[in-house]
């Protein structure tokens, strides 16, 4: 039994990579080959859609502005994660554990009841259609999650490292950067991912918040789609584009993702 | 851990409180400002007092909504957390098949909602896709546009798609913190595999499962955007589920008052389901 194991992550990955296979598949035919034939691999190998994204800017902007409003909000919710999860994990105050709970009812919420309400209020503080308002609105869910995270990862590092720090005449500040921050970057590293994942995955108030300035390159499939009709191949190359971002950050906390995890949660 | 008590530990929290009240606290009580209220557009609004709730509690259409989403989100925890389970067992502990299983199968995990939709659209067509005409070519009569069956499969394998493998990678971290002294200790007392799963990895994976399930259950609960590309809830009216339904109200037939009471009632919902969850954990981490 133990010889045929890899079989199960294998035929998983398989069928993980099928529908990815079929979009790229798709991206290199034209949109008439897509409509009538069908075929496993392009008959008529054009790379047109993809010409049409990088000098079309309406389509590349859509990758910058997502990527700069998903940057922004990683910024924001692991630097003002990081105090807010040590106090949790090191400190009882009051309201502590009302308020643990309380950010955790935000990741819940659901996107949907929220999404009209978000357009009027960030219309109201005349921050509609700017990368930071989607970058802010993405902190409801990312900041409770990156807290939750973090505080699991400090929970492990033992409290005699603090103390002794302290003994040794370490100031707060530099205690937490020097010696702090570097025993939990796995857990850093790992938080990070999670907010970049969920803030360049979603799309329902990225699109309520935004209308040309910070479209995001989601919505902009979204509109094209409508507008001219169903150009199937140029939204296979576009949505085939939108994996790009995430394999290059997985693969950098590939290594964390093992080690990181472990260290975590458990 | 011993916590020491330290007011001064709220000026930590306060960055993070601002923020999150900030996204919070505002829209939250529009959506409540909308519920107990009538209005016919031009900012006027009259006072309807509970009716909206009344109305939704009582209808038809939540109910059979409710169901439909309970029905979802109970089928994709059933299967997606053993499943997830069995993986992360399988996955190699060492070498290069780590680093390849790890970044394949986050794939699925980093691609937008909308375009995890639309690729499933196109994959699963049955004319044009290969889901769609590989099922036809060997005799099942499948449509998903047309039939709530293949649009519940569908939605589902979807699903089990692209959320399977955060409960992989999460046991699989959780596998990996075990020390292998728990091993070589169930080897020489004769242990069976299911034994060592059973008393060994299971409790030792306890808290990331939790953290797994909480996760599952509330992203599935909300779920919006890929069963509305997918499928727009159709069917008829056979995928929508709460969200879709919720969106449907408030923005489609602008039913505003009704909708907010619905999201409300919603979020309610939710929040109630996740103390249950929290507090079993809490009580469970309390105990061990």
């Amino acid at each position: 039994m133990k010889k045929y194991k890899w079989l199960v992550p294998t035929i998983y990955i398989l069928f993980l990579m099928l529908p990815i296979y079929w979009l790229i598949n798709m991206s290199f035919k034209t949109t008439t080959e897509i409509i009538n034939t069908y075929s496993l691999w392009p008959r008529e190998f054009t790379t047109e859609n993809y010409v049409k994204i990088f000098t079309d800017s309406t389509w590349y902007m859509g990758y910058v502005n997502s990527i700069t409003y998903t940057v922004f909000n990683t910024i924001i919710s692991v630097s003002a994660a990081l105090p807010a999860a040590y106090a949790f994990s090191r400190y009882k105050f009051v309201g502590d554990k009302h308020l643990f709970f309380w950010l955790l009812t935000n990741r819940m919420a659901p996107p949907a009841v929220f999404a009209l309400p978000f357009f009027q209020f960030y219309s109201s503080v005349n921050l509609f259609d700017t990368h930071i308002a989607v970058a802010l609105s993405h902190c409801l869910f990312n900041i409770p999650l990156a807290v939750w995270i973090l505080e699991g990862f400090m929970s492990s590092v033992p409290k005699e490292l603090d103390e002794t720090a302290y003994v040794d005449g370490y100031s707060f500040g530099r205690f937490f950067f020097k010696i702090f921050i570097p025993t939990i970057a796995a857990g850093i590293g790992i938080t990070m991912f999670f907010c970049f994942m969920f803030s360049w995955v979603e799309l329902l108030l990225a699109k309520t918040l935004t209308a040309t300035v910070a479209k995001p390159i989601a919505a902009t499939m979204t509109r094209t789609a409508s507008t001219s009709g169903y150009e199937l191949g140029l939204l296979a190359a576009a949505g085939s584009l939108t994996i790009i971002p995430g394999a290059i950050v997985i693969y950098f906390v590939r290594n964390y993702i093992a080690k990181g995890f472990a260290m975590g949660r458990v | 851990m011993n916590k020491t008590i330290n007011q001064k530990a709220w000026y930590f929290v306060i960055p993070v409180f601002v923020l999150v009240a900030f996204n919070a606290a505002v829209p939250l009580m529009t959506v409540v400002n909308y519920s107990f209220q009538e209005t016919f557009g031009n900012n006027v609004f009259t006072w309807e007092g509970t009716r909206w709730f009344k109305q939704i509690l009582q209808s038809d259409r939540f109910h059979a909504a409710l169901g439909r989403q309970a029905m979802f989100t109970s089928i994709i925890l059933l299967i997606q957390i053993p499943l997830g389970i069995g993986i992360a067992l399988t996955m190699p502990k060492k070498g290069w098949g780590v680093p390849v299983c790890l970044i394949l199968m986050s794939m699925p995990l980093l691609i937008p909602w909308n375009v995890v939709g639309a690729m499933w659209n196109i994959f699963a067509l049955p004319d044009i896709g290969f889901l769609g005409h590989t099922l036809n070519a060997i005799g099942f009569d499948y449509n998903f546009t047309q039939q709530p069956g293949d649009a519940w499969f569908t939605t589902i394998l979807m699903d089990v798609w692209h959320w399977t493998s955060l409960v992989v990678l999460l046991s699989y971290a959780g596998l990996n913190s075990i020390q292998p002294a728990y091993y070589q200790a169930a080897e020489i007392d004769g242990a069976s595999r299911w034994a060592i799963f059973r008393y060994i990895e299971l409790p030792k994976m306890k808290k990331v499962l939790t953290l797994a399930i909480l996760l599952r259950f509330m992203d599935s609960f909300m779920i919006y955007t890929e069963p509305f590309v997918l499928t727009g809830g159709g069917p008829g009216n056979t995928t929508a589920f709460l969200s879709i339904d919720l969106v449907k109200m408030a923005l489609g037939q602008f039913d505003l008052g009704p909708a907010a009471a619905m999201s409300l009632i919603y979020f309610f919902i939710v929040l109630l389901l996740c103390w249950v969850f929290y507090s079993l954990m809490m009580r469970n981490e309390e105990k061990s």
